[in-house]
């Protein structure tokens, strides 16, 4: 049973069945079990049409539930034994799905649960693993999320840009247990593109597909981060780089620009330079502009400055930083780098090590720490 | 049975050895630190002996409650002269005198000039949930 084939049924069956009349909760909890039945039975005897299977089989398991329910509460079946015949609009109803579970009344870390559920197919347990807590935490996480949003009309128009949001937190996330979080993020971005005409879900994909495509230089030996500058670009996978720009150009020529648009423009300068001396900073700072009009983020504001200083010397970057706030996680690193750049490497190596200790993950406090011991290597005579 | 090993920041018995922060020594003494502890934690896995390691950062506060409706009160940045935990491994072991075994390897982690740094790791046992049957 290929397993991620199998996945992308998963919301438009959860569709069918709210369709039919059954809860989002007692739907979403029907078609776990018969994905289960599926990896069981399919190996033996493949069904002829699988999304067909999963609908007749998750259908059964939700009225043997809601049997089971009722006649455990002692009172009547709140649905119809026989579903209606007529079949509903898949497309729409799959996006539903998305909606709900990305719905704006879920704390991120609980819409990211839900979506990877009840849309990406996985298991509580995959999930638990993936972000190391307890399976019975996530489960708990899981039906509390389902709860909050039992009440929302499922015919109700969602907000994409909820969803896109848990989307990326999710490509995020990178590596967890045995799930791949950056591939399943962009496998359920890839149904989305399908499912909806938006530029911006385009340029999500696209900013996604640029950078899974440098997943294999970014780390070195011992798991050491390894800045953009110094990566092996022959590591990088053209494949995925040549997709994720015909993404993006189809989705600027619709003249619609969003913030992932215009990350995925700056990503794709990036890949665009066969050593980083060709880097075309000039531009990429053009589109940080663009993004600072678009976000005004204090990120994108540091980042900008990071810009400046390789198009127009680090003098220029230095002054890019004087709107910044400094309270930003990675300021100090920032302002290192440029002060190096300057030539000032007594300072530099002040700030790195200052930016080791604001870092907020171990690869980066570890690559700050070398680059603190770099900087002042280079002052000794 | 299942032994904490906690490494501070500072705090603990008297240093055995001196040496300058991590920051001040070569890149090459950094790297070779950083792929000492990859590897002690690899080794820990493969025979069977992790449970959990984690870091922490410098930053933070004490933290406590401060009476009805009124918010907690917090105490922070932490004190120069406070005892700071760095991070931990949890290990899963047959003994007391493997978790010390395991702590001393781990403090032989090499610094400045390749040396080992001699750091006092805090050992501590967890107290099971479950009662020792004696009868």
């Amino acid at each position: 049973v290929n397993g991620s084939l199998l996945r992308d049924l998963v919301p438009a069956v959860i569709g069918v069945l709210v369709r039919r009349g059954a809860h989002f909760a007692s739907a979403e909890d029907a078609v776990q079990d018969a994905l289960v039945e599926a990896v069981r039975v399919w190996p033996d005897d493949p069904p002829r049409d699988p999304k067909g299977w999963l609908v007749t089989v998750a259908w059964r398991k939700f009225l043997d539930a809601a049997r089971a329910d009722a006649s455990r509460r002692k009172r009547e079946l709140a649905v119809e034994i026989e579903p209606p015949a007529a079949p509903a609009p898949s497309v729409d109803d799959t996006l539903r799905i998305y909606f709900l579970c990305a719905h704006p009344t879920l704390p991120p870390g609980s819409a990211v649960a839900l979506t990877l559920r009840a849309v990406g197919g996985l298991t509580t347990r995959q999930i638990a693993r993936a972000y190391l807590v307890p399976e019975a935490t996530m489960a708990q996480r899981i039906s509390r999320a389902k709860r909050t949003v039992s009440g929302v009309r499922f015919n109700q128009p969602g907000d994409l840009a909820t969803v896109l949001r848990v989307l990326y937190l999710v490509f995020n996330e990178g590596y967890g247990g045995d799930v791949d979080l950056a591939a399943e993020a962009i496998r359920l971005t890839r149904q989305l593109v399908a499912l909806t005409d938006e530029p911006e879900v385009s340029g999500l994909l696209a900013l996604m597909l640029l950078h899974h495509a440098r997943r294999a230089s970014r780390t070195g030996p011992g798991g050491r981060l390894v800045p953009l500058g110094e990566q092996d670009r022959s590591l990088w996978d053209t494949d995925l780089i040549t997709e994720g720009v015909a993404i993006l150009q189809a989705a600027l020529a619709r003249d619609r620009l969003g913030e992932y648009q215009a990350q995925a423009a700056i990503a794709a300068l990036h890949v665009d330079a066969r050593t980083v001396e060709e880097t075309d900073w000039v531009q990429i700072v053009e589109w940080y502009d663009e993004l600072l009009l678009l976000t005004g983020s204090p990120v994108v504001r540091l980042n900008r400055a990071v810009a400046v200083g390789e198009a127009d010397g680090p003098q220029a970057g230095l002054a890019a930083l004087a709107d910044v706030n400094a309270d930003l996680p990675r300021y100090a690193a920032v302002t290192a780098y440029l002060h190096e750049r300057a030539g000032n490497l007594k300072l530099a190596a002040e700030l790195y090590a200052e930016a080791s200790r604001a870092a907020t993950s171990v690869p980066e406090r570890d690559h700050l720490t070398r680059e603190a011991a770099r900087a002042r290597q280079l002052l000794r005579p | 049975m299942k032994y904490l090993l906690l490494k501070h920041y500072r705090g603990g018995p008297t240093p055995a050895v001196g040496y300058a922060p991590m920051d001040q020594w070569t890149p090459d003494e950094v790297d070779a630190h950083m792929q000492f502890m990859h590897d002690f934690a690899a080794r820990l896995e493969e025979r069977g002996e992790f449970v959990d390691g984690q870091a922490l950062a410098p930053e933070g506060a004490f933290v406590r409650y401060d009476g009805e409706g009124r918010p907690p009160v917090t105490d922070g940045p932490f004190a120069e002269t406070k005892d700071l935990i760095a991070g931990w491994y949890v290990i899963d072991v047959e003994s007391w005198d493997r978790a010390v075994q395991l702590a001393g390897e781990l403090s032989a982690a090499p610094g400045p000039g390749g040396k080992p740094i001699y750091e006092w790791l805090e050992v501590r046992p967890f107290l099971t949930s479950s009662p020792t049957v004696t009868e």
